[in-house]
């Protein structure tokens, strides 16, 4: 029972369906059936096609185009190493077992390096972005560290911690926080207005919001900065590994390559770099391109 | 019940420069004093900072139930008025009531939040009011078969069409379980063919509900489909000046002659509004 409207005569039953009921839900069905797209669905094997020839092709075009560099012979083959040359040093190096260690020696430096950087730079992050004082302070610093080449603190770190895994930590960490830190307040600075106003019409507020509301709004701009985070810490590390030799610190990725540029041993040097290359692709691929994916399509700010 | 009131102390009576002479009464006197109001403004004054007067002395009364439409030129502060009434901005002055605790509100924009589908985006509204957990999702399906939509529970907001996000958007402000729910614009950014199926659909979950709807928009014809009561604003500052209580027996249409003739009435009398700034 409604009460009685504004003036007399407006009973309660003035405003009536236009519609009968089931015709209105039929009427709608249709109209939400045309205003819809059906929903695509490509089969696995073409997405896997799309995906992966297009690299392997361009990957072949600079095989082939080093090949051609080698038979024209601009330098001697003891400067500019053919493909198969550099593919046999590197198997020899794989069946000495020297290749796996050193590729494990720098991942797990790497990913354990990065783990403890995105424990330092995701609150890092989130304290500059909500906290206007400290922004105020260290935002500043903290894209002023992202332009600073982290390899610039491996005479600090060997002056502090001496040629120990530390050393190489310390150069990972100020290679990756910041990105993370400055991704996580991108993502934050770009939530539409108009999210918070939902939360808070909705009830949420504080950490409730945090947790509802920023966080999950926040992600495209912090999975970005996971990625870069990656780049710059396998980065640094490669660097940092680069100029530091010590029996301590074991044989990274890192030292072969410095050990290739000892024994003027071209074939090394440019089988490490690749080695390098590929690590830092694999594990974008593997880890950060999905995650990314996952999160993009489901705001439907990227096609499958 | 429940009210959240908001009254700013020595403030309640704005001057007489503020209220123009009768139109309190004229908004708030068509309801008969005693009866318990779903929403009741009196002298409701909002400014931004130092700007000017936003709101200026906005007097009204809701009775429970109503479907009341506030229809004004852009800028005449309307939303704001909306906005005080769901609580996101304090009043500079004056005293504002809302019956049932917090209202639901639903933007122009659908505001669903991207990164849930249609089904989890109520549950979440249903969960910050304080919902226990079991009935999160039968209680957000049933609200998805209100506005037809069972079959887009599983959807993200990017796969739906405007209209069904604004439907889910409304599924989401009802899961707040509101007494009143306050409408801006809601189908301002739709096509024409959707916005009227979307009245139908807006006119018949009224019916179901009993809700006090207070619906904003600048459309005078959609006022007048859908309101019990018209009520227009005058911009800057934003005061109602003039009150249309829509009597239309039976079938009620966009294009009803009905509706037509009132709207013509309102329009001149809006634009009559919107000329007094010419000079």
């Amino acid at each position: 029972m409604r009460p009685e409207p504004a003036g007399p005569g407006a009973g309660p039953d003035t405003v009536t369906a236009t519609v009968p009921d089931d015709q209105l839900a039929s009427l709608e069905r249709g109209l939400d059936e045309l205003t819809t797209e059906p929903r695509q669905r490509r089969s696995p094997w073409r997405v896997l096609a799309g995906r992966v020839a297009p690299p392997l092709l361009a990957a072949a075009l600079v095989l082939l185009l080093w090949q051609l560099i080698f038979y024209v012979r601009i330098k001697p083959d003891y400067v500019i190493p053919s493909p198969a040359m550099v593919w046999d040093s590197l198997a020899e190096l794989w069946q000495q077992g020297a290749l796996q260690r050193g590729i494990w020696t720098s991942v797990s430096r790497g990913l354990l390096g990065f783990a403890v950087s995105v424990a330092i730079g995701t609150p890092l992050g989130l304290l500059v972005a909500q906290v206007k004082p400290i922004r105020a302070a260290l935002a500043p610093l903290l894209s002023g560290l992202q332009s600073l080449p982290s390899v610039a603190w491996v005479p600090f770190g060997i002056i502090l911690f001496g040629l120990a895994p530390a050393t190489l930590y310390t150069v990972v960490l100020l290679g990756a926080v910041p990105s993370i830190a400055v991704g996580m307040i991108a993502g934050i600075d770009q939530i539409p207005p108009l999210y918070h106003r939902v939360g808070r019409v909705l009830g949420a507020r504080g950490l409730v919001a945090a947790r509802h509301i920023l966080l999950p709004a926040a992600m495209p701009g912090y999975v970005a900065g996971l990625k870069q985070g990656w780049a710059f810490a396998w980065r640094s590390l490669m660097a940092a590994e680069l100029i530091t030799q010590s029996a301590r610190l074991g044989t990274g990725v890192g030292q072969l390559l410095d050990a290739g540029r000892e024994q003027l041993d071209s074939t090394l040097v440019f089988g490490m770099i690749i080695v390098i290359l590929l690590v830092g692709v694999a594990i974008d691929q593997v880890i950060f391109a999905p995650l990314e994916r996952s999160v993009l399509c489901r705001r439907g700010l990227a096609g499958t | 019940m429940t009210a959240t009131e908001t009254t700013v102390p020595g403030a309640a009576a704005p001057g007489k420069d503020t209220v123009p002479a009768g139109i309190a009464a004229l908004a708030g006197g068509a309801v008969p004093t005693g009866e318990p109001a779903a929403v009741r403004v009196d002298g409701l004054v909002k400014r931004f900072g130092r700007g000017p007067r936003v709101l200026d002395g906005v007097s009204l009364r809701v009775p429970a139930g109503e479907f009341v439409c506030l229809l004004g030129a852009s800028g005449c502060g309307k939303s704001t008025l909306l906005s005080v009434l769901a609580g996101l901005e304090r009043p500079t002055a004056g005293c504002v009531r809302v019956n049932g605790g917090r209202a639901g509100l639903m933007f122009q924009e659908p505001a669903l939040l991207p990164w849930l589908t249609a089904s989890r985006n109520i549950e979440l509204a249903l969960r910050l009011a304080g919902v226990p957990r079991a009935r999160w999702r039968p209680e957000a399906l049933r609200l998805l078969e209100l506005v037809r939509l069972e079959a887009a529970a599983g959807k993200r907001p990017h796969e739906l069409s405007g209209g069904m996000r604004q439907r889910v958007a409304l599924a989401r402000a009802l899961a707040q379980q509101p007494r009143v729910l306050l409408m801006d614009e809601p189908f301002g950014a739709l096509d024409a063919i959707t916005r009227d199926l979307l009245h139908d659909e807006l006119t018949r979950i009224w019916g179901e509900t009993g809700l006090t709807v207070v619906f904003v928009t600048h459309n005078v014809r959609e006022a007048v489909r859908l309101g019990q009561r018209v009520l227009l604003m005058s911009s800057r500052p934003g005061r109602i000046v003039e009150e249309y209580p829509v009597r239309i027996d039976g079938d009620r249409r966009i294009e009803s002659p009905q509706v037509a003739e009132l709207s013509v009435q309102i329009t001149e009398r809006l634009r009559a509004e919107i000329r007094r700034h010419a000079t």
